[in-house]
């Protein structure tokens, strides 16, 4: 567990850093990344475009006739292609010559000169060779492809191919076909290799060309193991002539036997080479490439909350494809040409690699607080991803791991793509979109800044600490917040299983050593596969070093000596296979018997010479059958494209080859000599001791001939390219070292705001990444918060002891009370507020010390009906110890026959202390507040509906039109719509006496969905009218009142819900559905109408016709309240849980369970952020998966007081009450979102 | 060459699940229109009042997974055939069309069923499918499927077992990369396996046939493929079933 921690602190503390850089330095950083990446694309350009693969058709040889050019009808088998004579007929020679027996006094020259000057007299032997019968003489000059010019621009190649007469090419070809010019050459390698491109190899080059087979198959090569010279000649005939060319087969075969060869001679190929994609091939292709288009399409959807949307996604997709490009050249340039089709695979090797890092980089960095710089931004969101990041990286890595131990060869390069594209995406997302996504935050800053800054000119300087108390006393407490920040259980709530899986391997390091292991043994047998690599040398090297070679070779250096020491007489054979180890026993059987040759048959060498046939050393295997394929499928179409001769739709016929085997006795070889080829003798001292093995040369030979020792294999490339790994690392280390300055972390600090020696940093400016939520406490309440209204700039929120207070919602700033004196109305009515008599000025309240003060709590009713259920009214006795209930209770009896005229004089008949009392009570009690414009409208339990100044907190006005209680308010536009206790509905116009021009409006357009509110300034004469009041709007006290959109839901204790209409007052519908009364209603803009009830059920109705859409049971007891987003319904209900509905379909996707007591109070700030309250703290979760996201606490730790309402501001704060003080919580994440 | 026939015949309906036996066209899609409905009956009678909206939706559901399901089994047909087309061409045209026209709305039929079971269920066992609700995911699964069958069809292995092994091995990677529920592997293992009787029951009745049997009378790697096809179209139908409004991409 400590060594996960730690490794998952080292690459957190890495990912900070590289951040920092990254946002630091952004357009070097994004010059070098596109450096990169054109120079690993670089290697792309030789890369012929992929097309489809030829075509093969196998006819036999014996009844061969040149197919006509009209379908024959059904001919059984034959393709559409096959049809007119072919292009040409290709008949090889296939020439295997060695100088045996091979003698110790030769020099490596001498493996191929000799071999290779053989060809002229063959040359000549085809080129005269005619046949005559009795219907004409043919020779080859008649029969054959007459090319005539070679394109221009080949002019290198004149000298080289034909270019006019026969095409008939040989390695002769380098010579001219002149024997004088081969035998005068003093350096034949370096005459065959100075045609080679330089640089990379294309698929067909001229050395294949001329010698007819790969090039590591043609022995020409002074390391070559086995000495035998493997090349053919190619000769390109026009026209067919069966006799002919088995006149000519025969000649050479009588000429040039070939003991033990035996390959099939009967069957003819035809290759057809396409231009053209079909249809059939193209639709499956189609359909993986739209499915393609989609899932970008779908992923990139996902990035928001950023500048340029559009410019992040073109980013990622850059991103995916630069790395796919760059895997491709990568391999490329290791010598791994690809086999596969391009095409095809390339939509699977981006599904396999994938946006979703990119995504889970742009969701983190952007959840990052915005007040932060945006070097830090990106770091700490960098950091935070960190992990889970390499988690995925290690993961994928491992599963293409184990695709590559299929040992399926298709199946294994493209897992050594995806290998490489995974590599290089991560160094591009880590670079490339990294700097990217630094350049847009910085400019969305920027945009930001400009927008915010009038209402941030005001904020004070910034205050040291993250807690930011708006309260002028001065003992704050200390720390009054902690945060967690819970990045791991969050991924944990999701996927356990996997990061179990995940977990326990990283905890075990087994993802490493697997891939470590894997990796090693992967390299292990590339090298030890390779024919030209380890195996062969190791077989080689080891039966060189024999026993006896350990006295002659005793002074010599240990590297040589292993590989140069071979006995001079007497090796026993025996002992020699003796210590062979395991790897030299596959070795194939044609070299164990060359190896063989050296050992035995030493003493015999002088009779060997004049027996040739008795050296079996040249084996023709089936693979020589068709020594072609071994070519690049490019061969034939690049040289008949030297002549302009396309074979695109066309066809070639392969003849069978002609197998011709050449012995060579060591004294023709000595013969052939150039005087050159002795210059460079193995040193005298090993010559005495008759060392003819060939890594002697390394030393004395190999400076001068650096270019023609054997094209790359894969062993020395992987090697090779694992050194460059290297040194690029620490190349990169280097100068990640030389650029970034230790302090820039720090340089952010000096004019940050914020303090970093809080933190726990180290000197490079790290500090663990923690969460930026801090909550403002507002204080100056004496008693619980009972009542809270908003209207994004206002806060109005009011205590038990009927005390208003007003604050400013965006700075958490204290503006002003509103005090029941203020207005000087009411004269008897402040009888709790003398001692605050005098006006508040901002920041200044004093520490109200009032509690014991207060000299009468009766009146302080808990009876908030808008967010209470009333089931808890009428089931709980108060908390303060006096009974109410039994006058509530009362009341409700005493209304529930409806007598509307005897209202507003009914004296209460009995209640305890009598009706002045309760009258005088009741004017304290603020039962419901709404918050409009400047407008604070209060219903009081007395019945009385007061409105006042939010900004001078004076009384404006009043109304007493009604006696019973004001349950609940709803204040639209220029209406107040108030609730009574007694079940019926007052609608109130609020007047105001001035022109309608001069209104001014306020707050900030297009921020919020509402329309701006009337800004009603001092001066105005505000009055209040009932204009219509509905006395039996239901037959039980209104519990909830909700109004939105020009409508009027009211919802009560008789089960039913009403909607009104807001302009006049009519009773639209009365919905029935419910079995229990109302407790929970949610209306929106949008005209979404939920409902909850008693019995824990909850309504969707369709407000347009009344109708009930949805009906869910989902509670054990009340349903406490309702939200509705456009996708789903939240619920909470008495049984502290908050359930989550799909709204369509009104099936329940998951719950959450709340603390005690806590489970009403909710709010959603965005379509994807619900926020709870809890025991003194606030939870937001993601409503998308149902994960806690985080969970602010709002005082010190669990005092055990709950969060009992909560309201969304428009700003993305949430307001919550905690006791006697509200909280103001920034929710930064979702500021952008309201865009 | 023969493998040529043997592809024709058992890619044909090899792409998509098939829950019901073929004995005829005609008799199939009575069977299906009686499944479905009963599906919608069934689903329709939980939901109460809310049956004809519910049965709406379900409706459009079952088409557009039904739509997917006849594209993906012509392209993964195609994607079959072209494994002999790409490399030794033989008729190609004549046997493209020629394989039964009935195959791809029966793959389709079978798409909307398995489609809809899955939220089905889901609902019925009360957990709902959290893992990885998005169209991306999707998106991706349905690419993985295509290329798992694109291997099967493209890729050369040296025997039946080692083709088999790799084949599950990757279904399995499937599963566990986009659906992680017990249903689904529930259900997919129940697709599979009926799947793959009822394959073999119609080759043993002769309706087609396999060149190359290696497992009874039809190939061994058939059940793992039904098994992506069944959870991939599982993923689609889950999928739709969250999001009622969001459409399907062209597909």
């Amino acid at each position: 567990m400590t060594v996960r921690e730690r490794l998952r602190e080292k690459i957190s503390a890495a990912f900070y850093r590289h951040g920092l850089l990254c946002a630091s330095y952004p357009v070097p950083i994004i010059l070098f990344t596109s450096a990169s990446i054109l120079a690993c694309c670089y290697p792309l350009l030789r890369l012929p475009l992929p097309g489809t693969g030829p075509v093969e058709f196998t006819t036999r040889v014996r009844d061969y006739t040149v197919p006509s050019h009209e379908p024959q009808g059904d001919l059984g088998e034959r393709p559409d292609w096959y049809r007119g004579p072919p292009v040409a007929y290709i008949q090889q020679v296939l020439v295997k010559a060695a100088v045996s027996p091979w003698d110790s006094t030769l020099v490596p020259v001498d493996v191929f000169r000799s071999p290779l000057g053989r060809v002229f007299s063959l040359l000549e032997e085809i080129r005269n060779h005619v046949h005559n019968d009795g219907s004409g003489v043919r020779s080859l000059e008649a029969l054959c492809l007459q090319v005539t010019d070679l394109l221009p621009g080949l002019r290198r190649m004149q000298t080289v191919l034909p270019e006019h007469g026969c095409l008939l090419v040989s390695p002769g070809n380098y010579w001219q076909n002149q024997r004088e010019l081969f035998d005068s050459d003093p350096d034949l390698l370096k005459t065959v290799h100075q045609h080679e491109p330089k640089g990379l190899h294309t698929s067909a080059t001229l050395r294949d060309l001329l010698f007819g087979v790969p090039v590591k198959h043609t022995g020409v090569s002074l390391y070559s193991r086995k000495r035998v010279v493997t090349y053919t000649i190619t000769m390109v005939l026009g026209s067919y002539d069966a006799r002919f060319l088995s006149s000519l087969r025969a000649r050479l075969r009588q000429l040039h036997p070939s003991v033990n060869c035996s390959l099939r001679e009967d069957h003819m190929v035809h290759v057809h080479f396409k231009e053209e994609i079909g249809m059939a091939e193209l639709i499956p292709l189609v359909t993986t490439y739209i499915i393609l288009f989609a899932y970008i399409y779908f992923s990139t959807r996902k990035i928001d909350m950023v500048k340029s949307k559009w410019g992040l996604a073109l980013a990622a997709v850059v991103t995916v494809l630069s790395s796919l490009l760059m895997s491709v050249g990568l391999c490329t340039l290791f010598g791994l040409t690809p086999t596969l089709n391009g095409g095809e695979i390339f939509p699977y090797l981006v599904v396999v690699i994938g946006l979703e890092n990119v995504l889970v980089l742009t969701k983190s960095v952007v959840s990052t607080p915005v007040d932060l710089e945006v070097k830090l931004r990106i770091a700490q969101g960098l950091s935070n991803e960190s992990w889970s990041i390499m988690k995925n990286m290690a993961t994928e890595l491992c599963i293409i791991l184990i695709g590559y131990f299929t040992l399926v060869p298709a199946i294994q390069e493209f897992c050594l793509f995806a290998v490489v594209g995974l590599v290089s995406d991560f160094f591009l997302q880590m670079f490339f979109f990294t700097t990217v996504l630094s350049i847009d935050i910085r400019r969305m800053e920027l945009a930001d800044l400009n927008r915010r800054l009038p209402a941030e000119a005001g904020m004070p300087p910034p205050k040291p600490g993250p807690l930011r108390p708006r309260e002028a006393p001065p003992p704050p407490r200390p720390s009054p917040y902690t945060i967690t920040l819970q990045t791991p259980a969050f991924r944990n709530l999701r996927l356990p299983k996997r990061l179990r899986v995940v977990y326990f391997l990283a905890r075990t390091r087994l993802a490493q050593r697997f891939i470590m292991v894997g990796t090693v043994i992967w390299i292990g047998i590339l090298a030890y596969t390779d024919p030209a690599g380890l195996r062969t040398y190791l077989a080689a090297q080891v039966s060189e070093q024999s026993p006896l070679g350990e006295g002659g070779a005793g002074g010599l250096p240990p590297h040589l000596g292993g590989a140069s020491v071979f006995p001079g007489a007497g090796g026993d054979p025996a002992s020699t296979l003796s210590v062979l180890p395991a790897p030299a026993e596959p070795t194939p059987l044609p070299e164990n018997q060359s190896q063989g040759h050296h050992g035995a048959p030493r003493e015999g060498v002088p009779h060997q010479a004049q027996a040739p046939p008795l050296v079996p050393q040249i084996s023709w295997g089936a693979e020589d059958e068709e020594g072609w394929r071994r070519l690049s499928f490019r061969h034939w179409p690049s040289l008949f494209s030297y002549y302009n001769i396309t074979l695109a739709k066309r066809y070639i016929s392969i003849l069978p080859v002609i197998p011709v085997t050449l012995h060579l006795s060591p004294r023709e070889a000595i013969e052939t000599r150039h005087p050159q080829d002795t210059r460079h003798p193995p040193p005298p001292s090993l010559k005495t001791n008759d060392l003819p093995a060939d890594l002697t040369f390394i030393g004395t030979y190999g400076e001068g001939s650096k270019q023609v020792i054997n094209p790359p294999s894969l062993s020395r490339v992987a090697a090779l390219g694992l050194a460059a790994g290297v040194l690029l690392v620490l190349l990169l280390f280097c100068l990640y070292r030389v650029l970034c300055p230790r302090n820039y972390g720090q340089n952010g600090v000096a004019h940050g705001r914020r303090r970093r020696g809080d933190l726990p940093c180290d000197d490079y400016g790290y500090s663990p990444p923690i969460s930026e939520i801090s909550p403002l406490l507002l204080r100056g309440h004496s008693m619980d918060i009972e009542c809270l209204a908003s209207d994004g700039m206002l806060l109005a929120s009011c205590c038990l002891a009927g005390q208003i207070r007003v604050w400013d919602a965006q700075t958490g700033d204290y503006t002003h009370t509103c005090h029941n004196l203020g207005g000087g109305t009411e004269p008897g009515g402040g009888v709790f507020d003398e001692d605050e008599g005098y006006p508040l000025r901002r920041r200044t309240t004093p520490r109200p010390a009032l509690f014991e003060d207060q000299p009468d709590l009766t009146p302080l009713i808990d009876t908030n009906f808008d967010s209470q259920p009333p089931s808890h009214l009428l089931l709980t006795p108060p908390r303060d110890g006096f009974d109410f209930g039994g006058l509530v209770e009362r009341a409700y009896l005493e209304h529930e026959p409806p007598s509307p005229g005897l209202t507003a004089s009914y004296p209460s008949p009995s209640p305890p202390s009598g009706p002045p009392p309760q009258r005088r009570r009741s004017l304290g009690a603020v039962w419901a507040m709404e918050l409009r414009g400047n407008l604070i409208a209060a219903g009081r339990s007395s019945g009385k509906l007061e409105l006042w100044d939010a900004v001078e907190g004076s009384l404006r006005c009043s109304n007493e039109d009604g006696v019973s209680g004001i349950t609940a308010l709803a204040f639209l536009n220029n209406r107040i719509v108030a609730a009574r206790l007694d079940g019926s509905l007052d609608f109130f116009t609020v007047d105001i006496n001035k022109p309608l021009g001069l209104l001014q409006y306020r707050g900030p357009p297009g921020r919020s969905n509402i329309p701006p509110s009337p800004c009603y300034s001092s001066e105005d004469v505000i009055s209040c009218q009932l204009t219509r009041s509905v006395q039996c709007a239901h037959q039980k006290p209104i519990t909830v009142l909700r109004a939105a959109a020009g409508r009027v839901v009211t919802g009560s204790q008789d089960h039913t819900v009403r909607v009104y209409r807001l302009e006049d007052s009519c009773c639209l519908f009365t919905l029935q559905g419910h079995s229990g009364g109302i407790t929970a209603i949610y209306i929106d803009q949008t005209m979404v109408l939920a409902s909850g009830g008693q019995d824990g059920a909850i309504c969707l109705w369709d407000v347009l016709t009344g109708s009930r859409v949805s009906h869910v049971y989902g509670h054990r007891g009340d349903v406490t309240s309702l939200v509705c987003t456009t996708s789903c319904v939240i619920s909470s209900g008495l049984d502290d849980l908050i359930s989550i509905w799909d709204r369509s379909t009104g099936i329940k996707l998951y719950s959450i369970q709340q603390e005690v007591g806590c489970g009403a109070s909710l709010g959603v700030i965005s379509e994807s952020l619900l926020v709870t309250g809890g025991q003194g703290c606030v939870s937001f979760w993601d409503l998308n998966f149902g994960d806690l996201l985080q969970t602010v606490y709002l005082g010190q730790s669990s005092d055990g007081q709950g969060v009992r309402q909560l309201v969304v501001l428009n700003n993305a704060a949430i307001v919550c009450d905690f006791g006697s003080e509200l909280s103001l919580v920034y929710v930064p994440s979702v500021l952008e979102k309201l865009d | 060459m023969p493998r040529l026939e043997e592809h024709c015949w058992s890619r044909s309906c090899a792409s998509r699940v098939e829950s019901k036996t073929f004995s005829g066209g005609n008799w199939v899609a009575s069977r299906a229109e009686e499944m479905m409905s009963i599906v919608t009956t069934v689903l329709s009678n939980a939901y109460g009042s809310l049956h004809s909206v519910r049965a709406a939706h379900l409706i459009r559901r079952g088409l557009v997974l039904f739509t997917v399901g006849v594209v993906l089994a012509l392209v993964l047909n195609l994607l079959q055939l072209q494994r002999n087309v790409t490399l030794f061409p033989e008729e190609v045209m004549a046997t493209l069309f020629s394989s039964a026209w009935w195959i791809p709305p029966c793959c389709g039929t079978a798409a909307a069923v398995v489609g809809l079971l899955y939220p089905c269920i889901d609902s019925h066992l009360g957990e709902p499918h959290k893992f990885k609700r998005e169209w991306a995911s999707v998106m991706r699964c349905i690419a993985v499927f295509v290329g798992i069958n694109h291997a099967s069809a493209k890729l050369h292995f040296a025997n039946n077992a080692q083709l088999s092994l790799t084949l599950a091995a990757l279904s399995l990677g499937l599963w566990w990369m986009f659906d992680r529920s017990r249903s689904g592997f529930g259900l997919g293992i129940g697709t599979a396996f009926l799947a793959t009787v009822i394959t073999q029951l119609l080759v043993y009745n002769g309706v087609y046939q396999y060149t190359y049997p290696d497992f009874l009378y039809v190939r061994s790697w058939l059940p793992c493929i039904f098994f992506s096809g069944g959870v991939t179209v599982g993923n689609i139908g889950r999928q739709l079933a969250m999001g009622g409004v969001e459409k399907l991409h062209n597909d």
